[in-house]
């Protein structure tokens, strides 16, 4: 460990708000990259979901 | 070896295997990430001249390593797509593009970030920052043409050639930005040389960019797999998966 | 004997074709002349702003001018692109050309020097009368000059690639831009740094010889690459 508390790490010798920043913005970046494709999953999966409980209704049904 | 070829462009092959691969590589992502970013953030000595601004490198250098691999991926799997015209290769290369532009972007943003305290300034205009800006530009103009065409055919074929126009073009890039002007310091890790960095610094480095391609590797898999899906709803083996998971909630 | 015969004809038979091809697009250009003489336009009216919009001092255009030319006339140059492939596109005639057994990769190299002749060249003729006008010295108005000659038959060619790829789509012109410029970069840094070099007494010969390459570089590799865009383009 190489800070003396927490405040301090948290403070990085002065330079806390470039260091939180870059951090901050690679967490955004990575949540983006896993979330698109779960969203875009689910979406795909309720609409074709939908489209073969028609299709079947529609084959009971004539 | 022709044969594990054909196979791994058959969809429904590669939907069933990258299912079982994600869970591991995940994993392994995140064990990795969070190793090295608690290394990077707490265990690793300050820089003397930087301080502690300079913790960012571990972010910036994998994410900066990730754009350029990123793209060489997404143009190869082009051109696997234009001459084999193999499908699963047009969708890899479709899914490359965001995730590669996005890391190019964090690149960039982390490297005006780490700019500011260290240079003065939250921009210059680098060697390097200016050809990573370039990349982003050539990723988003593949991300364009994708969405151009509404043909899928068309438009794999379309932003593979252009991708490819742009790898023949990432050298020239490079070293016209690099001969142009340069403030960069020089590459942190290279292949052939030993790093100047003490080991408690270079060794949580290589963690994260370990870290950051099984990332890459899972979120490339994870996009490839919806794009099959929706590419593929007509097919039985889609329309299962779907039932499988109707039922399954009924 | 009749078999070398044979090939030589064949090949004054292909350069006829070429020169055909050349003096077809020529005239058919020649008959919209505002297709022409708009690029130009563009260019001095873009140049004339930058002395509006910046400062009219003649020492600061001096030192600007290298950069604010070779940017006008990338942009012009862009904007004139649209004429490559469009008309030919509409009428079938791009298609006869994919078609035909006439090699492909003769007819494109004809198609982008028409374009450079109807566009490049004329920005080049244009551009000493600019230069005067932002105050470049001689000697950078001569290295403007020879960096235009080398560099945009460059632009035509990679502006091709990108005119051949959305020439199927609509509404291309913002796509294409967005296609286009990033890989006009290098071009532009040597260029505009050759002038600059010039400008201020300094040997240009490395980035002439650059530049000498990246046109080498064009003709050899951008017609392939056009070729099979315009068969993407045609295939949907």
């Amino acid at each position: 460990m190489y800070f003396e508390s927490f405040s301090d790490f948290l403070a990085m010798g002065g330079h806390a708000k470039y260091v939180w920043i870059a951090y901050g913005i690679a967490l955004v970046v990575f949540a983006f990259n896993i979330l698109a494709p779960i969203i875009k999953r689910k979406r795909l999966m309720a609409e074709q979901a939908r489209q073969l409980r028609r299709e079947e209704l529609h084959a009971s049904g004539s | 070896m022709w044969r594990w070829f054909h196979k791994l462009g058959s969809p429904k092959w590669f939907y069933a295997i990258s299912g079982r691969w994600i869970p591991w590589f995940a994993v392994t992502a995140l064990v990795l990430l969070v190793l090295g970013t608690v290394w990077a953030l707490m265990f690793a000595p300050p820089d003397y001249q930087q301080g502690n601004s300079y913790r960012i490198i571990y972010i910036h250098v994998p994410a900066a390593f990730l754009a350029q691999s990123g793209y060489v991926l997404m143009a190869v799997a082009g051109a696997i797509g234009l001459i084999w015209k193999m499908k699963l290769a047009d969708v890899v290369a479709k899914c490359c593009a965001p995730i590669g532009a996005s890391f190019t972007f964090l690149a960039l943003v982390t490297g005006a970030v780490w700019g500011k305290p260290t240079w003065g300034a939250w921009w210059v205009w680098d060697a390097r920052l200016t050809s990573m800006l370039v990349l982003l530009f050539l990723y988003l103009g593949v991300v364009a043409l994708q969405s151009a065409f509404t043909d899928r055919n068309q438009a794999a074929r379309a932003s593979a050639l252009l991708s490819l126009v742009g790898l023949v073009n990432i050298p020239i890039i490079k070293y016209s930005v690099e001969w142009w002007n340069t403030l960069h310091q020089p590459a942190s890790l290279t292949l052939t040389e030993k790093p100047t960095m003490p080991a408690e610094m270079w060794v949580p480095l290589l963690i994260m960019v370990a870290g950051f391609y099984c990332f890459f590797a899972v979120v490339l898999m994870m996009r490839t797999r919806v794009e099959l899906l929706d590419r593929e709803r007509r097919t039985g083996w889609v329309k299962e998966i779907i039932n499988d998971k109707r039922t399954g909630k009924a | 004997m009749t078999a070398r015969v044979d090939t030589v004809t064949a090949k004054t038979a292909r350069v006829g074709i070429f020169m055909g091809m050349v003096r077809r697009d020529m005239t058919a250009a020649f008959r919209h002349p505002s297709d022409l003489v708009n690029p130009l336009i563009f260019f001095v009216v873009v140049v004339s702003l930058f002395p509006l919009a910046v400062s009219p001092e003649s020492d600061f255009l001096r030192e600007i001018a290298p950069g604010v030319l070779w940017v006008s006339a990338l942009l012009a140059t862009l904007l004139s692109l649209d004429m490559l492939f469009q008309s030919d596109f509409q009428d079938g005639t791009l298609e006869q050309m994919v078609l035909s057994p006439q090699p492909l990769y003769s007819s494109i190299l004809a198609k982008v020097m028409t374009h450079w002749l109807l566009s490049g060249l004329p920005l080049t003729l244009l551009s000493p009368l600019l230069a005067l006008m932002l105050f470049l010295p001689a000697n950078g108005t001569q290295a403007l000059m020879l960096t235009l000659l080398l560099g945009t038959p460059v632009l035509s060619f990679i502006g091709a690639i990108g005119s051949a790829l959305t020439v199927g789509l609509r509404k291309t012109g913002l796509l294409l831009s967005l296609l286009v410029l990033p890989l006009y970069i290098p071009v532009l840094i040597f260029a505009s740094g050759a002038v600059q070099a010039a400008a201020a007494g300094l040997p240009i010969a490395g980035h002439l010889a650059l530049l000498g390459a990246m046109l080498a570089l064009a003709v050899v590799l951008a017609p392939l690459a056009i070729a099979s865009a315009l068969r993407i383009s045609l295939s949907g």
